[in-house]
């Protein structure tokens, strides 16, 4: 066990846990942020995908001891009010069905738009390539990215 | 139209306290249906609305919400006739009350369809008790009171009031003895596009699943069941697990007594699993690992089983260590010997003896898994004499069973509320996990959450099975389609439906059923059976057409027009004018008979769960690889409720149907899973799915059908026979990515 100091969603958070522990189930298990998924613990599904710096990254598969200092943010982070440009366009766009995975897709769309504020229909399948979506709302969610870009 | 009330008891209404009313109905009461589930009565009051005295509408939605969007659309229906402004209506979900409710499943794609009388009917009375009271205060005729978006009018006096202002005296009024309901002319929300009640919640991640359920006091639990079908435990040591920080516990449970009265939804696949409890998931995940079990293959044995609706029923389950290899080899080998006959029309021996040609085509599918975002998950906490148990179910009526059964309580004291589903497609019907989580709870005597890993969850069981069927026909001298045979069958369920297109339309018809035996456990996976059968059956079509030189679309039509005007056959259970309608509907909006150079397209139409489909696919060639372009879908579930949302799920129905065609496999070796997560069972991805889909409704007034299911048994062969047009090859086994397709 060690005491590790994360900053998550702007604010500072001091947690004991073993240092290995993914920074997943510190946010589900520690912090109660449970709006990050669980999907599949290798990295292979983008349910559980956060923005550390800015960066869409897997929590599932991010020991938490290496994050010390880095910006965290979570899909409860993303925006104050729920205004995120990605957000509006998924409820816009009617996106979810079941809406499990929708964090993660979100998530991963708002880290694309912010280094990239035009992205062709190949960067939007390149940078979405690590989220599925078992209900198949895959052309909803590339229309709502793009409805995103034009509002961003 | 009118409505006659005389099942009064189907709804009151009484006044709330503190002001406003309430009624009290039934949400399913048009159950008509003549084939699958007529032997479940709907005949309580199982559903409420409440008007409160400031006008806001709840409605309470029974079924659990897993993505097919009922706890909007649903509503919808009731404030079409209650006459209000949708935004003025909050959805509450209810907890599972089998006192009061009834039919709270998914499955079946029957939610509207059964809602639909129950659901108009609610509304139309209380809007009518709110005119009666609206006469009596004003003193004038009830035919004179108008309603609009939740206010009452006069409008020769010029009188207008709120509906909650007279919701309590509404409520005192006698039920009225009929009641009209509203013309299609007249709605303003049923066939409106309104957004999903909970997006806002899932777009800001609040809203909640069960794996999100985190108690004061509550331990998480997980189990460890063996590895490969065919095995079962013989032993464990624990000793190296329990020194891990955080774990307080190890030991084994028996999921189901051996005296355990299994019903329909009671598939278990292990039936002795090592449970591992600790204070948080990544410490049990790891102790996991450390857990030393030794397994031992298990003798044959049977099950009794009570399936719903039917004779109960004694299931196989062989000793063995199964490849899937050998289930193919073993079902090419019973489809020769085992054959048991459905449906004979005509004198098919003779019409095969006599044929020109014969077309002969064997088509296979692997066992699938669900793969639900959310793996299985439940909490319970299990004192002795209350379960409480919390989670996302399809048919909590049945798990509430099942616990209260393995429990050894009564059922009234097992609690279930309901959450969210990250996805169900049939794998949430089932609920060993709930039974699990309970008998853990039970025995460490504390609130716990079972979570299954993705392994745990893709290597557990019940599995869409595997299948094969063989298609045959004969050409007479006249170049016709004379004769049809199919042989049909697969591991523990054969996938036919002797009574579907093209019976009917085939003077000379014989359909054969039969199954293997497997101690892999199967269950429902969206659109069972039709999700392999309407594939191999459009595509023997779309190859027999080709063999006759015609038009794929005009061939079916042909045989549809003969099904219509002078029917072979007495049972055939769907109806062709509507099967062709959408095939007509696909034909002109995907442009059918403007073909483009370097588009290659394949067509397939599918009958199933009251609703029917067709769906044009079209593809390209891009380095050499196939690329679907476009997909034009056509569907008949009558009167359409939420038009955007319906359009959503079928869009999700068909590039679920396209990637299951296409990736969808779980394996076996010597009984074990060679997929256990998503590094090696393949799910479609966005760059796999089709650039665009567009989606039509065809306009009628027939009461609305379901929408879950139908439109994705068709992606699987309009897909396969577009590939076959861009590449040449006829595919024949999914999944295709496999089997031929680059």
């Amino acid at each position: 066990m060690a005491t590790i100091e994360l900053s998550i969603n702007g604010q500072q958070k001091e947690i004991d846990v073993d240092p290995n522990t993914p920074l997943l189930w510190v946010l589900r298990d520690h912090l109660d942020l449970v709006g990050t998924k669980y999907g599949c613990g290798i990295a292979q599904c983008g349910a559980c995908t956060v923005h550390v710096d800015g960066v869409a990254m897997r929590s599932c598969s991010m020991p938490v001891q290496g994050l010390a200092g880095k910006k965290i943010t979570t899909i409860e982070g993303l925006s104050d009010n729920g205004d995120h440009p990605v957000q509006q366009a998924w409820i816009a766009h009617d996106v979810p069905q079941c809406g499990y995975c929708q964090a993660g897709q979100i998530m991963s769309a708002a880290a694309l738009l912010k280094k990239n504020a035009n992205p062709s229909d190949q960067d939007i399948d390149t940078a979405m390539n690590g989220n599925i979506c078992r209900c198949g709302t895959y052309t909803r969610i590339k229309a709502a990215i793009k409805t995103a870009a034009k509002n961003s | 139209m009118n409505k006659s009330l005389n099942r009064r008891s189907f709804i009151k209404s009484s006044a709330l306290v503190g002001g406003g009313m309430m009624v009290n109905f039934s949400f399913f009461t048009s159950c008509n249906s003549q084939n699958d589930d007529s032997h479940v009565k709907w005949n309580t009051l199982n559903g409420y609305l409440k008007i409160a005295s400031n006008g806001q509408v709840t409605i309470m939605s029974p079924n659990p919400e897993g993505g097919q969007n009922v706890k909007t659309s649903m509503p919808m229906i009731v404030a079409e006739e209650l006459d209000v402004d949708w935004k003025d209506v909050i959805v509450e979900q209810a907890p599972l009350d089998t006192e009061l409710y009834q039919r709270q499943f998914i499955g079946g794609s029957n939610a509207i369809r059964y809602g639909w009388d129950g659901l108009r009917r609610a509304g139309a009375v209380a809007r009518h008790l709110l005119r009666e009271a609206a006469a009596l205060t004003w003193d004038v005729p009830i035919e004179e009171i108008k309603t609009e978006k939740g206010k009452l009018y006069h409008n020769k006096s010029s009188k207008s009031i709120g509906y909650g202002d007279l919701a309590s005296k509404a409520a005192e009024l006698t039920m009225p003895s009929d009641i009209e309901f509203k013309s299609s002319e007249q709605y303003h929300i049923i066939g409106t596009s309104r957004k999903n009640v909970d997006s806002k919640k899932i777009v800001t991640g609040q809203a909640l699943y069960g794996i999100d359920i985190y108690e004061q006091g509550m331990l998480t639990a997980m189990i460890i069941h063996p590895p490969a079908f065919g095995l079962k435990l013989k032993s464990f040591d624990a000793g190296a697990a329990l020194k891990l920080p955080g774990i307080t516990d190890v030991f084994s449970i028996k999921v189901l007594n051996d005296d355990f009265l299994r019903l329909h939804f009671d598939t278990c696949s292990f039936l002795e699993v090592v449970a591992v409890i600790g204070e948080s998931t990544w410490q049990v995940m790891n102790a996991k690992k450390e857990v030393e079990v030794e397994w031992t293959p298990f003798d044959t044995y049977s099950e009794e089983r009570q399936f719903w609706g039917r004779d109960p029923q004694t299931l196989n389950i062989p000793a063995g260590l199964e490849s899937s290899t050998d289930h193919f080899v073993d079902m090419r080998a019973a489809s020769k010997q085992m054959n048991k006959e459905v449906r004979k029309d005509g004198i098919p021996n003779t019409a095969f003896a006599k044929a020109k040609k014969i077309i002969e085509r064997t088509y296979t599918g692997p066992h699938l898994a669900h793969n639900c975002m959310e793996p299985m998950n439940f909490f319970a906490d299990v004192k002795e004499h209350k379960a409480v148990l919390n989670g996302p179910l399809q048919k909590a009526e049945f798990t509430q069973k099942a616990i209260a059964n393995r429990l050894g309580i009564p059922l009234e004291k097992v609690e279930i509320n309901m959450t969210r589903l990250g996805g169900g497609y049939g794998r949430r019907s089932y609920s060993h996990w709930a039974v699990e989580a309970a008998v853990i709870s039970q025995k460490v005597n504390a609130p716990i959450k079972l979570v299954y890993t993705r392994e745990d969850d893709m290597t557990g069981g019940i599995y869409r099975p595997a299948y094969m069927a063989t298609y045959k026909a004969a050409i007479n001298d006249e170049d016709d389609l004379h004769a049809i045979h199919i042989n049909a069958g697969g591991t523990n369920e054969s996938p036919l439906y002797a009574n579907r297109f093209p019976a009917g339309a085939i003077d000379n018809y014989l359909a054969e059923s039969w199954t293997i035996d497997s101690n892999i456990s199967i269950g429902s996976f969206r659109a069972p059976r039709s999700n392999f059968i309407a594939c191999a059956e459009q595509c023997f079509l779309d190859e027999i057409a080709e063999e006759l030189g015609k038009d794929p679309i005009d061939f079916r039509l042909a045989l549809l027009d003969r099904a219509a005007r002078n029917p072979i056959g007495e049972k055939n259970d769907y109806n062709p004018n509507r099967l062709a309608g959408v095939l007509k509907l696909v034909r002109n909006k995907s442009n059918w008979n403007q073909p483009r150079s370097a588009i290659y397209r394949g067509v397939a139409a599918y009958y199933c769960h009251n609703s029917y489909s067709a769906q044009v696919v079209e593809v390209s060639i891009e380095d050499g690889h196939p690329v679907i372009e476009n997909v034009y879908c056509a569907v008949d579930c009558g009167i359409l409720i939420n038009p955007d949302a319906a359009k959503n799920l079928a869009e999700g129905a068909i590039i679920d149907g396209i990637g299951n065609a296409l990736f969808g496999q779980l394996s076996f070796v010597e009984g074990i899973p060679q997929q256990q997560n998503f590094h090696q069972y393949r799910m479609i991805r966005m760059k796999d799915a089709p650039k665009n889909i567009e989606v039509f409704f065809v306009e009628n007034n027939i009461d609305p059908t379901g929408l879950g299911e139908p439109t994705f048994p068709p992606a699987f062969g309009a897909l396969a026979n577009a590939l076959y047009q861009a590449t040449g090859k006829r595919l024949y086994d999914q999944p295709f990515s496999m089997n031929g397709y680059i």
